[in-house]
């Protein structure tokens, strides 16, 4: 039995968005990087979500991070060598009521100091600039600098970036078996390696917990899964990328021309694989149709779902482990770890190299979860 | 009786048999077109002209491929902006659809 | 036990038929779904209601057959709830979602027979979006459904028992088929005789066809493959290659096709294992000899799970409902076993039959290789072939559902029903990969586009914790 070793500075499992960007941020550092995948990088989450660039919406803490994130979007054709379709097209939160409406004032309010540019405006104001929006719009938010992008492209344009800066990818590879020791980490993988670092990133994603567990951390994750849908090519009506205050749908149209739609939730077929689920479909094309009136002869040609990580209160875990030294998390992101997610690979390689961030995000900390807690039995998000 | 010879043929389709079906009116981008009871929608297009739709991306002609529902390739949408599979739509009367125009 | 049990059939074709059938001989009253407005699938589908010809116009030598397969579902309709005009586009939970006129609903079963049938398997080439080119099945469709001929001057370019069929029906329907463009070659047919006699009267109809169409003067070309059809708006002449070199030829319409793919993403939504079958190079879901699926309770039947014809898909629909109602130990008929033997017998010797026709007609040799760049190969993303090598080479894709996110091919209306079996070699070409190792582009809902529902029990004023994305 043969078993070849490997070593390195960092080694990383989880190849979506925030464990590719790590990878690359850390060879900048000059650190040699292992990263495992047990599929193809950004073929999960990173791959498959609705594909909002957004600030706008985030809690106030995530608001440095997606701030730190907006930055680095803006320079994603030269770091991965391609647009990838982002474009910041703008994000508007729609209002259904008055009381939503208020409810976008506050936020407007509550994160003036981070300076999105939010601007508030009726749906009077709102269907003048935007005709195909429909009545049912009372008002809306509008962040002109949030986008959209092709998750599809994004993410493992990542992974190739991190590859060419020097970074060993392992996909198609399972991390079997994971334990630390004085010497540092240890991990086995399906294919036969043994791999030493003195560092780990946990950027398992929806999975995550289960590495959390491996080194005696427990949190409370569960999995939830959107449904997607997406139209034939359609002619282009709508700059914007849609969100709707209090939940609903999230809608966008790519530059062919598809308008990509989401919402509700769809259910697991099993722990790898999701679907979309026969109501959320419904629900989503519904409530699409109530506030677009333009896709009323449109046709969807396919539905879709993944796998997100939830925690309780559907912020993520950056940071330090609580027990092992040398192990860093950065997952959990509820659904919304796309735009954040290059900036999340950034803290976690300051975190490696030198202990410390300069983004704050105490906040996100494991320990929050300090109470072994057992079964949970509420779920995100239950159709009404 | 619907009648087409080789000389004034505009069409991509050919009637060989079933010719005796009655007569139905249709408009293909506000004209008045001849249709037989029994065509699809493809049929009633493509034995006029060439083309029923165009490729989003590259604005080129298409007439359909399968004739089974299978390639999508022949949709067409009516007037009011319905859109209908044409080779699995039958014909109804006064159907006003909206085509590529025949070019000379 | 029978009153809880709920048969539904998905597929209206032969096989769908005579499992309905059999069904109803045990005293079960199966739903049986039928994307069409008439039942008999594709070979033999049924002319609108006003058309006058004759069964042996229609059909030709299927004639019997036809009328037979037919005549079943009709003496049936009482005995079965015939949904035609119903698209199943989904399935979860036991229950199957359908749109019926621009509405959907679900339909629950406890036993589903899948009998999706089949459509065309086309390698593309350079052209082949141009009005006046259709599908080889699209072609018969034309004629048998819609009385037309595809054009004026028609080539038939392709192979597969088909490609003599139609030209041959052509011909005698009085259209003008200028020539017949066959990969194969002739040696290759000769050679594949010993197996292609397991099905003699299937042969006999095939070697029918070319006979009739030299005896009439239809230039048949052998070793021949359609490279570029040329035209300014529509087809005007086909350019195709042996040999001897290039040539060209004047028409207007061209019918193309290599052989025949199996409609399974039903069986891949249902959740259906699926196998890479060597015989007909390309994935099916697996089925044991009596159509049992690796699902309980789901059964396949016809070309929708393996391509083999008509005859094998009567066999099949019906040695699937005998299965059923084995597997529910419902009350089974004295000759049950003895009849069960003899299906399984005769789709054996069917697919002996299928392995001589593989020998017998074979895809242009090197396909992939001598594709050009430039020819479309994703009709609906209008993604060619150099896009395809590009985005292998670029990204690293090795699989067939990679490409497809990276280049788009198979992301259009038909989910890759036109181009799945060209993307695939060529994949498997550029990257220098067996057709398996690519995979197969995965099934997912809806199974043809559906519209936005304006269904009116759905409220939509309601709101969930799902927040932007």
């Amino acid at each position: 039995m043969s078993i070849s070793s490997l070593s390195c500075d960092v080694a990383i499992v989880g190849g979506g968005i925030v464990g590719c960007s790590a990878a690359l941020a850390l060879r900048k550092l000059g650190k040699s990087v292992i990263l495992i995948e047990r599929d193809l990088c950004g073929s999960r989450s990173s791959g498959v979500n609705y594909g909002g660039v957004r600030r706008q919406g985030r809690s106030l803490i995530q608001l440095p991070l997606a701030q730190r994130a907006h930055a680095i979007w803006e320079k994603l054709p030269e770091i991965l060598g391609s647009s990838c379709e982002y474009t910041r097209s703008g994000h508007l939160k729609i209002a259904r009521s008055d009381a939503d409406l208020a409810s976008l004032i506050a936020y407007q309010e509550k994160a003036e100091p981070f300076g999105l540019g939010l601007q508030i405006y009726s749906g009077h104001q709102l269907r003048e600039l935007y005709p195909w929006l429909s009545e049912r719009v009372v008002g809306g938010s509008l962040c002109a600098e949030d986008g959209h992008a092709n998750p599809r492209l994004v993410s493992p344009a990542f992974a190739r970036a991190a590859s060419q800066a020097g970074a060993q990818l392992m996909e198609r590879t399972q991390v079997i078996d994971m334990a630390h020791s004085n010497a540092g980490f240890t991990l086995q993988t399906s294919t036969g390696q043994v791999i030493k670092a003195p560092v780990l990133l946990n950027c398992a994603g929806a999975w995550a917990s289960f590495v959390a567990e491996k080194f005696n951390e427990t949190v409370p994750m569960i999995s939830a899964h959107p449904t997607m849908a997406v139209t034939e090519p359609l002619p282009n009506f709508m700059s914007l990328s849609l969100g709707v205050e209090g939940g609903g749908i999230y809608a966008r149209q790519a530059h062919r021309g598809n308008c990509v739609i989401g919402g509700s939730r769809g259910f697991a077929l099993d722990e790898l694989r999701a679907r979309p689920s026969r109501e959320a479909i419904q629900l989503v094309l519904a409530r699409s149709v109530e506030l677009l009136p333009q896709l009323k002869h449109a046709n969807i040609i396919r539905t879709w779902s993944g796998t997100e990580g939830y925690l309780p209160d559907h912020e993520p875990v950056i940071g330090p482990s609580r027990t092992t030294p040398g192990l860093f998390h950065g997952f959990g992101f509820a659904g919304a770890g796309f735009q954040i997610g290059p900036a999340v690979g950034e803290v976690l390689s300051e975190l490696a190299t030198q202990g410390q961030t300069t983004t704050p995000i105490d906040g996100f900390s494991i320990s929050r979860f300090s109470r072994v807690l057992s079964s949970i039995t509420t779920t995100l998000g239950d159709l009404p | 009786m619907s009648q087409h010879t080789a000389k004034t043929h505009n069409g991509q389709l050919v009637r060989l048999v079933e010719l005796n079906r009655k007569s139905i009116q249709i408009f293909i981008n506000g004209e008045a077109t001849e249709a037989l009871e029994g065509d699809t929608l493809l049929t009633a297009v493509l034995t006029h002209q060439k083309a029923i739709r165009q490729a989003e991306f590259s604005h080129s002609d298409r007439a359909g491929f399968c004739l089974m529902g299978a390639c999508q390739d022949c949709w067409v949408a009516t007037e009011d902006g319905t859109r209908l599979r044409s080779c699995s739509t039958l014909v109804q009367a006064n159907m006003r659809l909206v085509t590529p125009k025949a070019k000379p | 036990m029978t009153q809880s049990l709920q048969a539904v059939i998905v597929g209206a074709g032969p096989a769908g038929i005579r499992a309905a059938q059999t069904l109803v001989a045990h005293g079960l009253r199966p739903i049986v779904i039928d994307e069409s407005a008439r039942w008999g699938g594709q070979i033999y589908r049924q002319a609108p209601h006003n058309f006058t010809r004759s069964s042996k116009q229609l059909y030709g030598f299927d004639a019997p057959k036809a009328d037979a397969v037919l005549s079943a579902m009709d003496a049936l309709l009482s005995k079965v709830d015939y949904r035609p005009n119903t698209l199943v586009w989904n399935a979860e939970g036991g229950q199957l979602d359908v749109l019926f006129e621009g509405s959907t609903s679900v339909i629950d079963y406890t036993d589903l027979i899948v009998a999706t049938g089949a459509t065309d398997r086309i390698l593309p080439f350079k052209g082949w979006t141009l009005p006046g080119v259709f599908s080889m099945g699209g072609a018969q469709v034309a004629l048998k459904f819609q009385g037309c001929a595809i054009g004026q001057k028609i080539v038939f370019a392709g192979t597969g028992p088909l490609l003599y069929l139609v030209a041959y029906q052509y011909a005698k329907a009085g259209a003008n088929v200028v020539a017949v463009i066959d990969s194969s070659h002739f040696s290759q047919q000769v050679k594949a005789v010993p197996a292609l006699l397991n099905q003699a009267m299937v042969f006999a109809k095939g070697v029918y066809s070319l006979a009739w169409l030299k005896a009439h003067g239809i230039a048949i070309h052998h070793g021949a493959t359609p490279i570029e059809v040329k035209g300014a708006q529509s087809v005007e002449k086909l350019i195709w290659r042996n040999t001897q070199g290039e040539h060209q030829i004047d028409c207007d319409a061209v019918a193309t096709g290599y052989g025949l793919r199996s409609e399974s993403q039903l069986a891949d939504i249902l959740g259906c294992k699926f196998v890479f079958s060597n015989a007909e190079n390309s994935w099916i879901p697996e089925k044991d000899l009596s159509g049992r699926s690796t699902l309980q309770h789901v059964y396949l039947a016809g070309d929708g799970a393996g391509i083999q014809g008509a005859d094998a898909a009567e066999w099949a629909g019906e040695l699937a409902g005998l299965a059923l109602i084995e597997d529910r130990q419902l009350k089974q008929h004295a000759k049950h076993s003895t009849r069960s033997h003899a299906l399984a017998g005769y789709l054996q010797k069917r697919m002996a039959f299928g392995q001589g026709l593989n020998m017998a007609f074979q895809d242009p040799p090197n396909w992939a290789r001598q594709t050009t760049d430039d020819t479309v190969i994703c009709r609906c993303e209008e993604i060619t072939a150099g896009d395809i090598r590009q985005t292998a080479q670029s990204t690293g894709a090795q699989d067939l559902n990679r490409l497809k996110a990276m280049c788009r091919v198979g992301m259009g209306r038909c989910q890759g029903r036109m181009c799945g079996p060209a993307a695939a070699e060529l994949l498997a070409d550029c990257t220098q990969q067996s057709i398996v190792k690519v995979g197969r582009l995965r099934g997912q809902a809806p199974i043809k586009p559906i519209p936005f529902l304006q269904n009116p029990t759905v409220k939509t004023m309601s709101c969930d914790a799902k927040e932007d994305e």
